[in-house]
């Protein structure tokens, strides 16, 4: 009993200093690498679970700029790693802690996390550590909500659905539309609201409102057939595209075609091992990357990525990539950061990007910015499907 | 119209419901085990038939029968690394382990096949059309029905008529008894996984023919409603599995249509809360009455 009390006292010591450790790191000055300042990088994200093909998007993508800066012998180099939130908030947490420890000796930016839940959780104590957060892909409003140091490289979920109805407006797209989402997601939830909401502003009609309660779901007959039954000749999707597939195809087979259009979550389908391109020919999507682009530094960015992992990237590749690029141009021009801890280099990061003269051109978009609320402000993009290939519109 | 078209959904969706529902309740049966893991060699099947027919353009048939074939050997594998040891264990213990092979099978797929989720090439494709325009029967919704029937009918023949099938009812009544008679205990538990995880790999390839998308934690939402249908049904009773999964299946479709998308799964579960507070052991279930 009492060897048993002894181990139990001396883990709880161990979990203790961790704890400690965790909390005391961070504060020593940046180091110096053959003149080159190191600015460590720790990403979170899932690459194990569920979501695991967007957060190994954003840790290979964001891999790919880090190779490329460090072989620029600029004046700050990057330490890269990433750790695995499997898409879950407390595991994040903890993944975010261990990469407090692993920064000791440099300062440290975090990049994360992929999906919004675990990056709200972590968003809440790099704000209160002051670190600086800049995430790739969760575009919850409320990532940044009330926190100076939370940014986001993706468009805010609310802005989809705004920019959404404004282009269908514009472009006279849909007399009728249909809107099927996912209303256990916020992501879903978030575009959908905000979409129908300026749908209604700007005399769009919305003839049916459908959802369904989680992407595990497999029929969505249901909710087809009740959008043809209210005459929808468009379908707006704010939903991933593992859904979104079945959708277009369980729609051939009850022959509704209506012109289906969706949001950034749609972006991969065509990517899907075995999935039949003609089920998505006409598809109209909003995304910030095409990687059939033609510019030469998408190019190069598809080429590498397709070399070292066999697949095309996607939007999450490419948002990863350009927070890399973000976070090392704004090292670049920020004075002094050789002496910078993690909390002056977190006040020095966000005045650089809420300054106003700041603008990074990368994959997603050019000359970003940043609002003072986090939010990224770049025109949106949106793509046909011709041929099993985007066609920007 | 609609009504027509979602009962022909529903009773599709329910016999695949209900082969692996019949992979649950036997086990169980004869095993006295939840195997938890069911749902994810469902999965395992699915993808051998993706692949099959996929990577090295095998007729369809060929990737159903080496589905089965994979499955078959996978189900007796498990059965004999993972649950026979604990054949003594309390049966707390023995469903922990089940719900660990779960997530083994899940991560070794996800590490075998990548987390992408793959679009799947249906075994038959296209539709019987009754009605033009208004009613169609898809070709793999009359396929699950028909192979529900053949399962169902064949298993009762083979638990009834055959030296094998009579082992696992003797087994399943009681197994002390019955390897005192002479019956090798294990070895019919063995066949029990083997016949399950075939049985599985039918359904996984049948679902993902009708739901065409595949990914390591495709099995686990059916494999959960499948327990649900067994349960439902009487578990441990086979007729009941086929009871359950079909009425499951309709009970599901009709919930979404005309009650709520979102509710859908709650009405499936409350309807088995009433279920089960009218007759306790299921619909088809034998009630025993602990003795004190």
């Amino acid at each position: 009993m009492k060897k048993k009390n002894l181990a139990a006292l001396l883990m709880a010591g161990a979990l203790c200093f961790g704890l400690l450790a965790g909390c005391s790191n961070g504060n020593n000055p940046g180091g110096n690498s053959g003149g080159a300042v190191t600015i460590k990088v720790g990403g979170i994200g899932p690459i194990t679970g569920d979501l695991a093909q967007y957060g190994t998007a954003t840790e290979w993508g964001a891999e790919i700029a880090v190779e490329e800066i460090n072989a620029k012998n600029g004046p700050v180099k990057l330490d890269y790693r990433f750790e695995d939130d499997t898409g879950v908030a407390d595991t994040a947490v903890s993944a975010y802690n261990s990469l407090k420890d692993w920064a000791k000796d440099a300062p440290l930016v975090i990049y994360g996390c992929t999906t919004t839940a675990p990056c709200v959780a972590v968003a809440s104590e790099t704000f209160a550590d002051r670190y600086f957060q800049l995430t790739p892909s969760a575009s919850s409003p409320d990532v940044t909500a009330n926190k100076d140091n939370a940014f986001q490289m993706c468009f805010t979920d609310p802005g989809q659905g705004v920019a959404a109805a404004e282009y269908l407006k514009n472009a006279g797209l849909g007399t009728k539309i249909g809107v099927i989402y996912n209303n256990g997601d916020a992501y879903s939830t978030g575009i959908a609201n905000a979409f129908i909401a300026k749908a209604k502003e700007v005399g769009l009609e919305v003839v049916a409102t459908q959802t369904y309660p989680d992407d595990k779901t497999t029929d969505y007959t249901v909710q087809l057939n009740a959008c043809k039954d209210a005459g929808a000749d468009l379908v707006f999707l704010p939903i991933y595209y593992t859904p979104a597939s079945l959708i277009l195809a369980q729609a051939k087979q009850m022959s509704y075609a209506p012109i289906f259009f969706g949001g950034d979550g749609m972006d991969g389908m065509l990517d899907m091992e075995g999935f039949d391109k003609s089920l998505a020919e006409g598809l109209l999507l909003m995304t910030p990357f095409n990687a059939s682009g033609t510019d030469e530094r998408t190019k190069s960015f598809v080429e590498k990525y397709q070399e070292a992992h066999g697949i095309l990237p996607n939007q999450f590749a490419a948002d990863g990539y350009d927070c890399m690029y973000a976070i090392y141009e704004a090292c670049c021009k920020i004075d002094g950061i050789a002496d910078m801890d993690s909390q002056k280099l977190c006040d020095a990061l966000i005045a650089m990007f809420t300054g106003g003269d700041f603008s990074v051109d990368g994959l997603t978009g050019t000359s970003m910015k940043w609002l003072e609320s986090g939010e990224i402000s770049k025109a949106p993009v949106v793509v046909k499907v011709e041929g099993g290939v985007y066609v920007t519109q | 119209m609609s009504f027509l078209n979602n009962v022909i959904t529903g009773i599709s969706l329910g016999s695949i419901y209900a082969i692996i529902a019949l992979g649950y309740t036997m086990v169980y049966g004869i095993a006295k085990m939840l195997n938890f893991a069911h749902g994810d060699v469902i999965m395992v099947g699915a993808y051998v038939c993706f692949f099959a027919m996929g990577s090295f353009n095998l007729p369809p048939v060929v990737g159903v029968l080496l589905a089965v074939v994979v499955c078959t050997v996978l189900g007796m594998v498990i059965e004999r690394l993972a649950y026979k040891p604990l054949r003594a264990a309390p049966s707390l213990a023995v469903l922990i382990t089940a719900i660990g092979v779960s997530y083994l099978l899940q991560n070794s797929a996800q590490i075998l096949w990548g987390a992408a989720t793959k679009t799947f090439r249906p075994i038959v494709e296209g539709s019987l059309t009754l009605v033009p325009g208004q009613l169609s029967v898809s070709y793999v919704a009359i396929l699950s029905v028909v192979c529900c029937v053949v399962v169902m009918v064949g298993l009762t023949l083979f638990t009834g008529q055959t030296k094998m099938g009579k082992a696992m009812r003797a087994c399943s009544e009681d197994k002390g008894a019955a390897q005192l008679m002479g019956i090798d205990v294990n070895a019919t538990i063995s066949m029990t996984f083997a016949i399950g995880s075939a049985l599985a790999a039918l359904a996984g390839v049948l679902m993902c023919s009708a739901y065409p998308v595949l990914s390591p934690t495709t099995g686990s939402m059916p494999g959960i409603r499948a327990f649900t249908a067994a349960v439902f049904g009487g578990i441990g009773s086979v007729p009941g599995a086929l009871l359950g999964g079909i009425l499951l299946g309709v009970i599901e479709t009709f919930g979404k249509a005309y009650i709520s998308t979102d509710l859908s799964d709650a009405v499936v579960f409350a309807v088995l809360i009433i279920v089960l507070l009218v007759r306790p052991a299921g619909l088809m279930g034998k009630y025993v009455p602990e003795k004190v």
